[in-house]
C-alpha cells in the first residue's frame, strides 16, 4: 500500500526524497496503471477526484484534472482523451462519471469496466473553457513524456514548456534520462528549464543557468517567457531575463525581413496563381474577361465537389483530393471557358467595350448560377495533411500550405511557359496572336486556336481556383476579390508577356508586405495602387512591353 | 386545322380558370397583411441575408397556420436589394409606397440600414432591424433587435478579463475597416483605458474588405503576446475575411489557450464552412447559440430543419434576433388592434416576448430590446457552447458612455419626451454637443 502510494505520487508531485530509478518505476507502472493494479490508489483520493468532475463548474474541473494524476486512478490518460475529445459524461443524479472509449464504448470512470445498463441521453457532458482545456492540455503533456510515439513526446514536452507546472518536473527529468531522438531531448531540455527557471523555490544559480537554455532556443515563445519571468521577478533574475528577451527580439527583427521576403513571396504566388490565367485571355488574347474570376471560383467549387464526392464515398483517398481536383479543374473550367468563346467572346472580338459588358454579366450570371446551385454559404474544403501545418526556419515560423502553393504557383507557370514555347499549339497560338490574317493564310485554323488559348486560360484560372480553396474561402464571391488583382498584375508586367506577370506577382507581393508593417494593411494596398497608377504613366506598356510591330497590330 | 374543338375549349376554359384565380388572388390580397423582407439574395450579402429571408418565410407560415393575426392572414413580400445600398433604400421605398406593406424585416450592413433610414422616416413606417450593430443611433421608425455594444462587446472584454476568462491584460482590437468596427474598437479603447489599461497594451488593426494574407497580421499577433502578459485578440472581422484569418490562425499554431480570440461576427453560419478543428476555444461573444439547451430553442431548431428540408442547416443569432422582432411586431398588432404605424409604434414599447435561450425579451422605449449575453467557445463540430453569461438580461446602451459626444444623450421614444438623442445636459432634444 504504501509502494502504490508513492507510485501515486511519482506521476504529478516533485519528489525531492525518490531516487531516479524509482521515479522511472513510478512514471511507468502509473502509465500503464490500471493493468497492474486496478485498486492500487487511494480509494477516498480517487472518489474526491471524480467528484471534481461531476460539479459543473470550470473551476472544480480544473482542479480535478490537476489532482487526476496524483490520484493514480487507472483510467487517468483516458479519461483526459475523453475530455480532450469532448467524451467525458457525468450523473448529475448519482454524480458518477463516465467517458466513451476509441470503440465508442461508454467506460465507468471509476472502474474502467463497461457501464453496462446507464443511459447516455442521461448524463451530461463535462464542460470546457479555456482554462480547463489549458490545464488538461498540460496534464496530457505530462502523462504522454514516456510515449513509444515521438511525436506524442514532442508536442506533450511543447505543452510542459508552455505550462511550466513544477508539478511535471520529475516526469520530465525521467523522460529525458531516457531519450534518444536528439531533438526531443532539447525539447524536454527547453520543458525542463521553463520549469526551473520560473519556479521561485529553486535556487537562483540554477535559474540563471536554466534561462541559458531558454536564450539559446530563441524563438517568440522564449522571449516571451522571458518577459513574462522579467515581470514577476526582481534582482539578477529580472536583470537577465530581460537582456534575454531583448535580444531575442532584436535577433527577431532582423529575422523579420527575410520573413517578410517569404510572406511577399506566398502573397505573389496567389496572385501569379489568380493572374495567370488572365495572362493568357486578356494579355496574349486581348478580352478583357470580367468573368475571369468566376473561372477560379468555379475551380474552388470543383475542389469541393471532388472532397465531397470523396468523404461519402471514400475516406482513405482524401490526402490526394487535390490531385484529382486539378485535372477535373482544368477540364471542367477549360470546357467552360471554350463554350464562352464559341458563344460570346469570338462575335466580339476588337470590341473591348462590349466584350467588358458582356463578360461582366457573365461573370453575375456565374455567380448568381453557383448561388442557386450550392447556396450562398461558404463551403468547407478542407487540406491534405501535408498541407496543413507549420515547421521551423530559422526563426521564422513557414505553414506548409503557404510554401505548397508557392511551388504550385511556379509549377503552373513553367507548365504554362513550356506549352507556349514548344508545343505546335503554342507556336499557332502566339502565331494568331501576333497576326491572324497570317496565320490564317498559312493553314491555321484560327478559330479553333482562339477557342482553345480562351480554353486554357480559363482551365489555368480553374486550377488556381483549386489552390485558392485552401487559402480562402470557397463562395460564390470569391472570383470577385481576385479580379482587380489579376488585372493589376498583369497591366503592371506588360500585357502579352508571361515573365512580366511573374515579376510583377511576385514584386507586388514583396512590396505589400514590406508596406504593411509600416502603413497598415489598408493605407499599404492603397500606396501600391497610386505607384502603379505612376508607373503606368511613365510605362503604359507595364514592365516588360513587347517590342516590335505585333505591338503595333 | 391543327386545333380540334374539344382542344380549343379546354385553352379557354384553362385561360377563364386563370382569370379567376387572378380575381380570387386579387380579392384574398385585400385581406391580408403584407410584411416586407428586406434581405440580398444575391451578391457579397446573400451569404447571411438569405438565411434571415428564409426565417421570415418561416415565421411568416407558421402564424398563418395559427390563424393570422387581426383575422387577417400575413403576406410575405420578398425583394432582393442585392447587397447594393442605395438598392435599398429604392426596394424599402416599393415596399412600402407601392406594395403597403405593414412592416419591413431587414438589412444587414449598417451602410444599408443607414440608407433606408429616410425612407421609413419620409413614408412613416416600421423596420425591424435584427444584426448586432455600433449603436450611435436610435429612430422613431425602426426597432433593433440585434444587440449594441454593451450587449456584446462590453461584457466579451469583461469576461476575458475577470479570472475564469484568463485574467487578460493585454488587448489586440482587429477589425475591417469601416464604421461598425471602428466605433467599436472605439467605445472598447475608451472602456479598457478606464479599467486601467495602458495605451502600449492595446494594438488595433484594421484591415480591408475581404482581406486574405494574414500572415503579417498573425505574426504581429503573436509577436504582440509574447511580451509576458495574457493577450486576447477582440474582432469586428467581417464576412468573407474571416475565414482565411482563422485558416491563418489555425496554421500558425496559435492555439486559444495561448491567445483568445473572441469575434462578434462569427456565428454557427459562418463556421460552417470552416475546419474548426484547431479553432477549438476561440470565442464567440452573442446573445443567442444554437448550441443553448432550452425546450423552445430546441423546438425552432426542429421546425427550421424541417422547413429548409435540410438536417444540417445551422441557426444564428440574428434569426433569433428575427423571431422575437416578429413576435413582439405580432403582440402589438393585437394590442394595438390596427396596423395603422403610429399606433403600432406606440404599442410595441413595452412589449414582452420570450426569446429562444429560456427568458424573456423586452422592447425598451429607445426601440433596444434587452437581452442575456452570452460567451461561447467554438468546438470541434461547429457549434458554440456556451461558457459564461449575464445573470439577467441587459438593457441596451444605444449612445455609449464611453464616447464623449455621445455620453450625454438618452433615447425615449414614449410622449411625452418621443426624442431619439435626448441631450441630459442641455435638456434638448436633437443636440448632439
Amino acid at each position: 500500500m504504501r509502494m502504490t502510494r508513492l507510485i501515486g505520487a511519482a506521476l504529478g508531485r516533485a519528489m525531492a526524497g525518490l531516487t531516479r530509478k524509482a521515479a522511472v518505476a513510478g512514471l511507468a507502472i502509473g502509465l500503464l496503471g490500471g493493468a497492474l493494479a486496478p485498486c492500487a490508489a487511494r480509494a477516498d483520493a480517487a472518489d474526491d477526484v471524480l467528484a471534481k468532475f461531476a460539479t459543473d463548474r470550470f473551476p472544480d474541473t480544473e482542479k480535478g484534472i490537476q489532482d487526476l494524476a496524483a490520484s493514480g486512478l487507472a483510467t487517468g490518460p483516458a479519461m483526459l482523451e475523453a475530455l480532450n475529445g469532448n467524451q467525458l459524461y457525468f450523473d448529475p443524479a448519482s454524480k458518477a462519471v463516465y467517458f466513451t472509449n476509441a470503440a465508442g464504448e461508454l467506460i465507468v470512470a471509476r472502474t474502467g469496466a463497461k457501464a453496462d445498463g446507464v443511459a447516455q441521453a442521461r448524463l451530461k457532458k463535462v464542460r470546457m473553457n479555456n482554462s480547463v482545456r489549458g490545464a488538461m492540455q498540460a496534464a496530457q503533456g505530462a502523462l504522454s513524456l514516456m510515449s513509444p510515439d515521438p511525436a506524442k513526446r514532442l508536442s506533450g514536452a511543447e505543452s510542459v514548456f508552455k505550462s511550466r507546472d513544477p508539478a511535471s518536473l520529475a516526469a520530465v527529468e525521467t523522460a529525458l534520462k531516457a531519450e534518444k531522438d536528439a531533438r526531443i531531448r532539447r525539447a524536454f531540455e527547453n520543458a525542463l528549464a521553463a520549469i526551473v527557471a520560473t519556479d521561485k523555490s529553486q535556487d537562483e544559480i540554477k535559474r540563471l543557468e536554466a534561462m541559458d537554455v531558454i536564450k539559446e532556443r530563441g524563438d517568440q515563445d522564449a522571449a516571451s517567457l522571458l518577459s513574462t519571468i522579467a515581470a514577476a521577478n526582481d534582482g539578477r533574475v529580472k536583470a537577465s531575463a530581460e537582456e534575454g528577451a531583448r535580444a531575442i527580439q532584436s535577433r527577431l527583427a532582423l529575422w523579420a525581413h527575410v520573413q517578410n521576403v517569404w510572406y511577399g513571396l506566398s502573397l505573389g504566388s496567389v496572385l501569379l496563381l489568380a493572374a495567370i490565367g488572365l495572362a493568357i485571355t486578356f494579355g496574349v488574347m486581348g478580352v478583357i474577361n470580367m468573368a475571369h474570376g468566376e473561372m477560379v471560383m468555379l475551380g474552388a467549387y470543383t475542389t469541393f465537389v471532388v472532397q465531397e464526392w470523396i468523404r461519402s464515398h471514400n475516406p482513405a483517398l482524401f490526402d490526394y483530393s487535390l490531385f484529382i481536383a486539378i485535372p477535373l479543374a482544368f477540364v471542367i473550367t477549360g470546357f467552360i471557358g471554350v463554350i464562352i468563346e464559341r458563344c460570346i467572346i469570338r462575335f466580339l472580338y476588337g470590341r473591348p467595350l462590349e466584350t467588358l459588358l458582356a463578360t461582366f454579366g457573365l461573370s453575375l450570371m456565374l455567380q448568381q448560377a453557383v448561388r442557386s446551385m450550392f447556396g450562398a454559404n461558404n463551403r468547407e474544403v478542407g487540406a491534405p495533411a501535408f498541407m496543413s501545418g507549420a515547421f521551423d526556419f530559422g526563426a521564422i515560423s513557414i505553414t506548409s500550405g503557404r510554401m505548397w502553393i508557392i511551388v504550385f504557383a511556379l509549377a503552373v507557370f513553367i507548365g504554362l511557359l513550356l506549352l507556349l514555347r514548344v508545343t505546335p499549339f503554342g507556336l499557332r497560338m502566339r502565331a494568331v496572336t501576333q497576326n491572324r490574317r497570317m496565320a490564317s493564310a498559312m493553314g491555321v485554323d484560327t478559330n479553333r486556336i482562339d477557342a482553345l488559348a480562351f480554353g486554357l486560360g480559363s482551365g489555368i484560372a480553374g486550377i488556381a481556383g483549386v489552390a485558392l480553396s485552401q487559402i480562402d474561402n470557397v463562395s460564390p464571391n470569391l472570383g470577385q476579390s481576385y479580379i482587380i488583382d489579376s488585372f493589376m498584375v498583369v497591366v503592371f508586367g506588360g500585357v502579352g508577356n508571361l515573365w512580366g506577370t511573374l515579376v510583377a506577382a511576385l514584386s507586388l507581393g514583396i512590396a505589400n508586405k514590406f508596406l504593411e508593417p509600416i502603413a497598415g494593411a489598408v493605407l499599404g494596398k492603397i500606396l501600391l495602387l497610386v505607384f502603379i497608377i505612376l508607373f503606368i504613366q511613365k510605362r503604359p506598356r507595364g514592365l516588360f512591353a513587347l517590342k516590335g510591330r505585333a505591338v503595333e497590330a | 386545322m391543327l386545333f380540334s374543338r374539344r382542344s380549343m375549349l379546354r385553352a379557354t376554359s384553362a385561360l377563364a380558370g386563370g382569370a379567376f384565380a387572378l380575381t380570387s388572388f386579387a380579392a384574398l390580397a385585400a385581406d391580408t397583411i403584407k410584411v416586407g423582407v428586406l434581405h440580398s439574395l444575391s451578391g457579397t450579402m446573400a451569404i447571411s441575408e438569405t438565411t434571415l429571408k428564409d426565417v421570415m418565410l418561416m415565421l411568416i407560415e407558421d402564424q398563418n397556420k395559427k390563424g393570422g393575426v387581426l383575422g387577417k392572414k400575413l403576406e410575405a413580400v420578398v425583394v432582393d436589394p442585392a447587397s447594393n445600398w442605395p438598392l435599398f433604400a429604392e426596394k424599402a421605398r416599393d415596399l412600402v409606397a407601392k406594395e403597403k406593406v405593414a412592416a419591413v424585416f431587414g438589412c444587414w450592413t449598417s451602410s444599408s440600414r443607414k440608407s433606408v433610414l429616410p425612407v421609413f422616416e419620409e413614408l412613416n413606417s416600421i423596420l425591424f432591424y435584427p444584426v448586432q450593430y455600433e449603436g450611435e443611433e436610435s429612430q422613431r421608425n425602426v426597432f433593433y433587435t440585434g444587440a449594441a455594444p454593451n450587449q456584446q462587446a462590453i461584457p466579451a472584454v469583461d469576461y476575458l478579463m475577470s479570472a475564469e476568462g484568463g485574467s487578460v491584460k493585454r488587448w489586440v482590437l482587429a477589425g475591417t475597416d469601416y464604421v461598425y468596427p471602428r466605433t467599436t474598437n472605439k467605445i472598447l479603447e475608451a472602456y479598457l483605458k478606464s479599467k486601467g489599461v495602458k495605451a502600449e497594451d492595446i494594438m488595433i488593426n484594421y484591415t480591408p474588405f475581404g482581406h486574405s494574407d494574414w500572415q503579417t497580421i498573425v505574426t504581429d499577433i503573436k509577436k504582440f503576446g509574447s511580451a509576458g502578459k495574457k493577450t486576447a485578440v477582440v474582432s469586428t472581422i467581417n464576412g468573407d475575411a474571416n475565414v482565411p484569418f482563422y485558416k491563418e490562425l489555425g496554421n500558425a499554431g496559435l492555439k486559444a489557450t495561448d491567445i483568445p480570440v473572441v469575434a462578434f461576427s462569427v456565428g454557427e453560419e459562418e463556421l460552417a464552412g470552416l475546419d474548426t478543428k484547431p479553432l477549438v476555444g476561440h470565442l464567440a461573444a452573442w446573445n443567442y447559440f444554437q448550441s443553448i439547451d432550452d425546450a423552445s430553442n430546441k423546438e425552432f431548431i426542429e421546425k427550421w430543419k424541417a422547413f429548409t428540408k435540410n438536417p444540417k442547416r445551422v441557426t444564428n443569432d440574428p434569426m433569433e434576433a428575427h423571431v422575437i422582432g416578429f413576435n413582439m411586431w405580432i403582440k402589438a398588432l393585437e394590442k394595438a388592434g390596427t396596423t395603422d404605424t403610429d399606433a403600432v409604434i406606440d404599442a410595441l414599447v413595452g412589449i414582452s416576448v420570450p426569446n429562444l435561450t429560456g427568458g424573456y425579451s423586452a422592447m425598451m422605449p429607445n426601440h433596444h430590446i434587452t437581452k442575456p449575453v452570452l460567451i461561447g467557445e467554438i468546438q470541434a463540430d461547429g457549434q458554440i457552447n456556451t461558457v459564461w453569461q449575464t445573470s439577467g438580461t441587459v438593457v441596451a446602451q444605444e449612445w455609449s458612455p464611453y464616447l464623449e459626444g455621445s455620453k450625454d444623450l438618452i433615447a425615449d421614444w414614449r410622449k411625452p419626451l418621443s426624442c431619439g438623442n435626448f441631450n441630459v445636459k442641455t435638456g434638448k432634444c436633437g443636440g448632439k454637443s
